[in-house]
């Protein structure tokens, strides 16, 4: 078991120092392992289960919570049925008696519960297909979309933070407060409206979608080059509010350290200013950047429902939105249990970047 | 949704110098009040302010562009009283507007127009400004949409909508956070323990998804002022666990305290010590996570109503009014469709402004910032 656990550990460690958290190539490779290696190793995979034991009994709770919201509403989900001529009631009855929604609610809990974990989701009312083939490639273009969006909040945000910082009150920071402060209260709709407006009236980017309509013509590389062209827009509409974050949290950091006495310290014993800002102001600053990392991951699931169905992206969001329309049961507490399992999966992800970053947090807390 | 590592951070629009000076009254402030303050006549005198009902369709002139105010005549005349040409419509094909230059129509303040019931009970048919009743041509600032309504006049009625909903949520989130903060704090244990588990399940389901969930709960279609219950409730159930947590923190370093011991020893029953003697203590982090969790509500109505699935037609929601820009031919041809979301903007800027006000004013120390649902 705990071979498992190092195995994950190491794949999820492994990770950023290739991308996902640039920066961290300035720290250099010097101080990273104050502990001796295998021991910090070992702590954190015991931390990785811990935080994989506290994830049971919460997603336990998320599906006991959809249940009791989604499934326990009033109203029939079929009622829309009922009221279509062509549809004698005995096939609304054998339909109702198929999606098991004539037993009591604690067996239909207990069933889907069962379901669940078989990777049988119940069946979309409104596609008549299973909801686990219906979610898997929503999911993916969500998670798609959303790092996408990450990558380029933290690839922009965190360096704009850093100048800003060491260019205090001069026009780039100011610059940067007013991009921050529009960017946050900038509703997602309109800006997904304005998107798509610079699209249509320029052409450079296509309006919505995922693909162009001679996708299945086109050779691999010119694909890739069609996925990405499509991803574009709706990333950079993702983005805008988590770089504000990132811009303002990065800044709001680096200026503290930068007050710090052992920052002065190192200035003092004539280490250049980049030097100083690079190996001793920037790391601990990331600490809560990489925090953040966690905490945003909840907002930009939030937000890529809008940017999704404004953008005609085919992701969790859009599905779920269509599924308050069609009173799509099973697609919303499957949608309810696939968006917390991804929130929980990133904040367990932050808190091994945090311990990986910071050798001084302490992976017992 | 809005918990953030606290930052002190400096000299930017909203953000405090360290440490924190008390400022009295800035440019700032007067900027958010006086903004607030509009949004507030906007929605508490709809019916006055706004030239025409929301739901008046002016089938003449559908699609019309805002409609220029003019101060000099085609003459080249200066006139101090602002006024509109009349529209007549272009013949051809195309949906084509141009000004009729021969005659001015001033804009007076307090005239008579369409009659109203202000907050449906007092009937009036005085304007704050509008065309002379007799003339020919309706004013329409902000031009009107696809059914010919007044864009301007949703706008304002909207105003109503939007603000009404947030300032109701923000009552029943603090109401719910407090009741379920204060008794966990207080009577700690089991309770304690269940209601806070409870909180961070909420909060570990992604915000818009908990809300669609539960907005499936309601049925598709319902009256306005069920639809607006039901978004207060939908936002506050959403909501409550930010607040809770804070207040919690704070009945817990109170309930110890030799004023609350000396209390119970009089006699005192929990009820009346929570209410007179804790509560008070956490009201301060409660206001202050209230007023910053409040651009999230107007962001979460607007999207919901966007979406579809939050205040219907004819009732204008900014929310609403934006779902027609979606539509590809509106969002080409009728660029002044895409005003209401300038207004969620300013609004939202402002409530931000003003809960960063409330933070700086009530706790220099800590620092939080909103993640809209929007």
């Amino acid at each position: 078991m705990a071979w498992i656990l190092k195995l994950g550990v190491n794949a999820v460690l492994s990770a950023p120092r290739s991308g996902l958290c640039a920066p961290r190539s300035f720290c250099g490779p010097s101080t990273t392992r104050l502990y001796g290696s295998s021991e910090r190793d070992q702590a954190m995979a015991k931390l990785l289960a811990r935080r994989l034991a506290q994830a049971i009994p919460l997603l336990f709770g998320i599906s006991l919570l959809s249940f009791l919201i989604v499934a326990l509403a009033p109203g029939d989900p079929l009622a829309h049925l009922a009221t279509d001529p062509h549809i004698s009631p005995q096939t609304i009855e054998a339909l109702r008696h198929r999606l098991g929604l004539d037993v009591p609610a604690h067996i239909r809990y207990w069933r889907w519960l069962v379901g669940l974990l078989h990777g049988d989701w119940g069946i979309s009312l409104q596609y008549r297909i299973p909801v686990s083939t219906l979610i898997a490639t929503r999911a993916l273009n969500t998670l798609i979309l959303s790092l996408s969006a990450t990558l380029v909040a933290i690839l922009i945000g965190v360096p704009l933070g850093i100048i800003a910082a060491v260019r205090r009150q001069s026009l780039i920071d100011r610059a940067c407060g007013w991009l921050s402060t529009i960017s946050l209260s900038t509703p997602r709709v309109f800006l997904g409206l304005l998107a798509l407006l610079l699209a249509a009236k320029t052409g450079w980017f296509p309006i919505g979608g995922q693909h162009s309509a001679a996708f299945d013509r086109l050779t691999s590389v010119q694909r890739l080059l069609d996925a990405l062209h499509h991803l574009i827009l709706p990333a950079l509409v993702l983005s805008l509010a988590p770089l504000a974050v990132y811009l303002r949290q990065m800044r709001g950091h680096l200026l503290e350290t930068l007050d710090q006495e052992y920052v002065r310290t190192a200035r003092a014993k004539g280490l250049s200013r980049s030097a100083v800002i690079l190996k001793h102001a920037l790391r601990p600053a990331l600490n809560p950047v990489i925090t953040l990392f966690g905490y945003s991951i909840g907002n930009l699931l939030s937000g890529s429902a809008l940017v999704e169905t404004i953008m005609a992206w085919p992701g969790v969001g859009q599905m779920t939105v269509q599924a308050v329309f069609a009173r799509d049961i099973y697609v919303l507490m499957a949608a309810v249990m696939v968006t917390s399992l991804l929130l929980i999966v990133g904040n367990m992800i932050a808190d091994l970047l945090l311990a990986a970053n910071d050798p001084k947090i302490k992976l017992e807390a | 949704m809005s918990e953030e590592v606290p930052v002190q951070s400096r000299d930017w629009p909203g953000e405090r110098v360290s440490p924190p000076t008390p400022r009295s009254w800035t440019g700032h402030h007067r900027a958010i009040i006086l903004v607030l303050g509009t949004l507030g006549l906007m929605a508490g005198f709809a019916e006055f302010i706004a030239p025409y009902d929301y739901r008046t369709q002016h089938r003449a002139v559908i699609n019309l562009p805002p409609m220029p105010v003019h101060f000099v005549d085609a003459q080249g005349r200066f006139h101090l009283r602002p006024f509109v040409y009349a529209i007549t419509r272009v013949p051809g094909a195309q949906r084509r507007y141009a000004e009729n230059t021969e005659e001015r129509h001033p804009i007076r303040f307090f005239v008579r127009g369409e009659p109203y019931r202000l907050w449906g009970i007092i009937p009036g048919s005085r304007h704050l400004f509008g065309v002379a009743p007799g003339s020919s041509v309706r004013l329409h600032l902000l031009g009107t949409d696809q059914l010919g309504r007044d864009v301007f006049s949703r706008l304002v009625y909207g105003s109503r909508v939007t603000l009404s909903i947030a300032l109701a949520s923000l009552l029943a989130s603090l109401l719910l956070g407090l009741a379920v903060g204060g008794i966990s704090g207080y009577f700690g244990g089991r309770i304690d323990a269940l209601f806070m588990r409870f909180g961070e399940l909420v909060q570990s389901i992604p915000a818009i998804f908990l809300i669609l969930a539960l907005r499936a709960a309601f049925p598709l279609e319902i009256s306005y002022g069920k639809t607006v219950l039901m978004l207060v409730a939908i936002f506050a159930l959403a909501s409550w666990p930010e607040v809770a947590r804070l207040v919690r923190s704070d009945v817990l370093s109170v309930a110890g305290r030799e004023f609350v011991l000396s209390a119970r020893a009089a006699g005192a029953t929990d009820g009346w010590i929570l209410r007179h003697h804790i509560l008070p203590h956490a009201l301060t982090p409660a206001i202050i996570q209230a007023a910053i969790i409040v651009p999230s509500f107007i962001l979460g109505e607007a999207a919901l109503s966007f979406l579809g699935v939050g205040v219907q037609e004819p009732q204008p929601s900014w929310g609403n009014m934006l779902a027609a820009a979606q539509d590809l031919t509106v969002l080409l041809t009728a660029w002044w469709m895409l005003i209401p979301g300038l207004a969620i903007f300013v609004t939202v800027a402002a409530f931000t402004a003003l809960g960063d006000a409330i933070r700086d004013a009530l706790d220099p120390r800590s620092s939080s910032r909103p993640q809209g649902w929007g």
